[in-house]
């Protein structure tokens, strides 16, 4: 089991989200998160207040995923998330210890694999 | 000259001149918030260069005598505009400069609605500079002045069903299909980024609009050659939008089981967009059942336009160019001589006055097209008209103004000025060193 974390740029978001379900990858978490990963900063003017904006807006995607989906997420986030300038954002895989469904208590993989209901996933 | 006149339109000329940042707010609300201040900024633009182009020459070629297709050079820097009663009229020549100046002001900044999140800033305002002077002066001049063909004619525009909404939602089309899709558009969900905002700016253009109907009146009250009463225009300003905002919110419960403030806006901008070439010239029940009527056909092409590939943004040609259409049909079956001291419509036994109002549209859309397409090819060979993929990706408002609607300033490093100049000196120093070695 694995934890991916995603940070990429907003306006990225749709077509990360259209590649991850065309993977079968069902669930994830979103956040907005600022950060700087080197891209050139954007230079603001207020009425003469002139700023360098360190710090730009992304979307951080959480998905908790059985070990054999970890390639096809990553690959998914890949495809949707690129445009080949700087400050597309990274992908980190963590580790997971532990896996819990909060509905029916499953544990680890049970907890990850999507539930199928009348023989249809869901 | 009459002083009830002036003092009203004084205050009509100031009413019309809200509607510009009323619409900036209106649409401003629709886009997302990447794009607010540059959409806002399209209206607000066209106070500053539209109000100089129609000083220094549009005005001229408007309501300058020329001939019947366009005015003359007669008003160039205003010349000859003074103190003096404008022809035909009670108030000064330059108040009727400055009341007609707000109205090329707005018409051009509707235009923005069908170009948002996607057009070049500093295309944007040569095409509207252009737009002005070739799109709007002539066919003001058409139908306003007392030379132009279409008044000559008889066709009834009270306050601009043609010249304004018609002309700009024409104008709109073409531009957007000149222009093409956002990037996003059809492949995911654009949504109205602050609905309040939409509200804000429906309510602010409906409170502009009676200065833009019951001013053109020209006059408070007095009969002056051109309308009988600017009460008839108020009051029709007034009923007209409430029947289309109760008939809209209607076929919304009736369609999907809830009324919505969108579409609410939106019903109003199409209420006063239908009244507009009729506020004069109609009984205030004739108002109720034009602006009844006038829902229908602009709340079906809004949900037509959505399936198609048109990405009119903000629904310039559903609203204005629909609604003015309908309204200025309407006109002619509507009319009467009794309520403007002018001519009867349809109802009233003038059936001719339709042929006429016809007439008048399809040579608003004939020219208003073709010069639209014309300029923005002029303007696209010199200059691009859209921004790049990236940019329209990263929004508008840091791109092409430097600036965010909505930014809580974490993250942003202050550049001072004194630190400037101890890096020119190291600069200079290094300089130096360099030409040592």
């Amino acid at each position: 089991m694995k934890l991916v974390v995603a940070v990429v740029r907003h306006e990225k978001l749709n077509d990360v989200l259209v590649e991850l379900f065309k993977a079968d990858v069902q669930g994830l978490t979103i956040s907005e998160v600022r950060g700087h990963g080197g891209e050139i900063e954007q230079v603001e003017t207020y009425r003469g207040t002139t700023v360098k904006m360190s710090l730009s807006e992304k979307i951080r995607l959480e998905i908790g995923v059985s070990d054999h989906f970890v390639q096809p997420t990553v690959q998914a986030i890949l495809r949707g998330a690129s445009t080949g300038s700087v400050g597309d954002g990274k992908i980190f895989v963590l580790p997971v210890e532990k896996i819990y469904r909060i509905r029916t208590g499953e544990e680890d993989q049970a907890a990850v694999t999507p539930v199928t209901v009348g023989g249809k996933k869901k | 000259m009459v002083p009830a006149d002036v003092a009203w339109m004084i205050v009509a000329t100031a009413l019309v001149l809200l509607m510009t940042p009323a619409l900036a707010f209106f649409y401003g609300g629709l886009v997302r918030s990447k794009n607010a201040l540059n959409t806002m900024m399209m209206s607000f633009i066209s106070l500053g260069f539209l109000g100089v182009t129609w000083a220094l020459v549009g005005y001229s070629l408007a309501f300058g005598t020329g001939n019947a297709w366009l005015g003359d050079l007669s008003f160039v820097f205003l010349k000859d505009v003074g103190l003096g009663e404008a022809t035909g009229s009670t108030i000064p020549h330059i108040l009727f400069m400055a009341f007609q100046a707000t109205f090329a002001i707005v018409t051009a900044a509707l235009i923005s609605g069908a170009i948002v999140e996607r057009m070049k800033f500093g295309a944007y305002i040569v095409f509207l500079v252009l737009w002005s002077l070739v799109v709007y002066s002539p066919v003001c001049h058409w139908v306003w002045a007392p030379t132009g063909w279409l008044f000559k004619m008889g066709a009834l525009d009270y306050a601009g069903g043609t010249v304004v909404h018609v002309n700009a939602a024409v104008s709109a089309l073409v531009a957007a299909m000149v222009l093409g899709p956002r990037k996003d558009y059809a492949r995911q969900a654009i949504l109205p980024h602050n609905v309040p905002f939409v509200l804000l700016g429906a309510g602010l253009l409906w409170f502009g609009w009676f200065g833009f109907n019951a001013g053109s009146a020209i006059a408070a009250g007095s009969a002056n050659g051109f309308y009988k009463s600017a009460a008839v225009a108020f009051v029709t300003t007034m009923l007209a939008p409430a029947a289309t905002l109760t008939v809209w919110s209607l076929l919304d419960i009736i369609r999907g089981g809830k009324a919505t403030a969108v579409g609410a806006a939106t019903a109003i901008v199409v209420g006063l967009v239908a009244i507009t070439p009729a506020a004069g010239h109609v009984s205030p029940l004739s108002a109720l059942a034009l602006g009844g009527i006038a829902a229908f056909p602009s709340y079906f092409a809004l949900l037509y336009r959505a399936k198609t590939k048109l990405d009119d943004s903000l629904d310039v040609v559903a609203a204005h160019g629909v609604g003015g259409t309908v309204g200025a049909l309407l006109t002619g079956v509507f009319s009467q001589k009794a309520w403007s001291g002018l001519v009867d419509g349809l109802l009233f036994g003038n059936p001719d006055q339709m042929r006429i109002q016809v007439i008048g549209v399809a040579a608003v859309i004939a020219y208003a097209a073709v010069m639209t397409f014309v300029i923005l090819k002029v303007v696209g060979a010199v200059m691009p008209l859209r921004a790049d993929v990236g940019d329209e990706g990263l929004g508008m408002d840091v791109t092409q103004h430097g600036e965010e609607a909505y930014t809580s300033g974490e993250g942003a490093i202050l550049v001072l000025p004194e630190l400037e100049a101890p890096q020119v000196a190291l600069q200079a120093r290094l300089a130096n060193e360099g030409g040592k070695a």
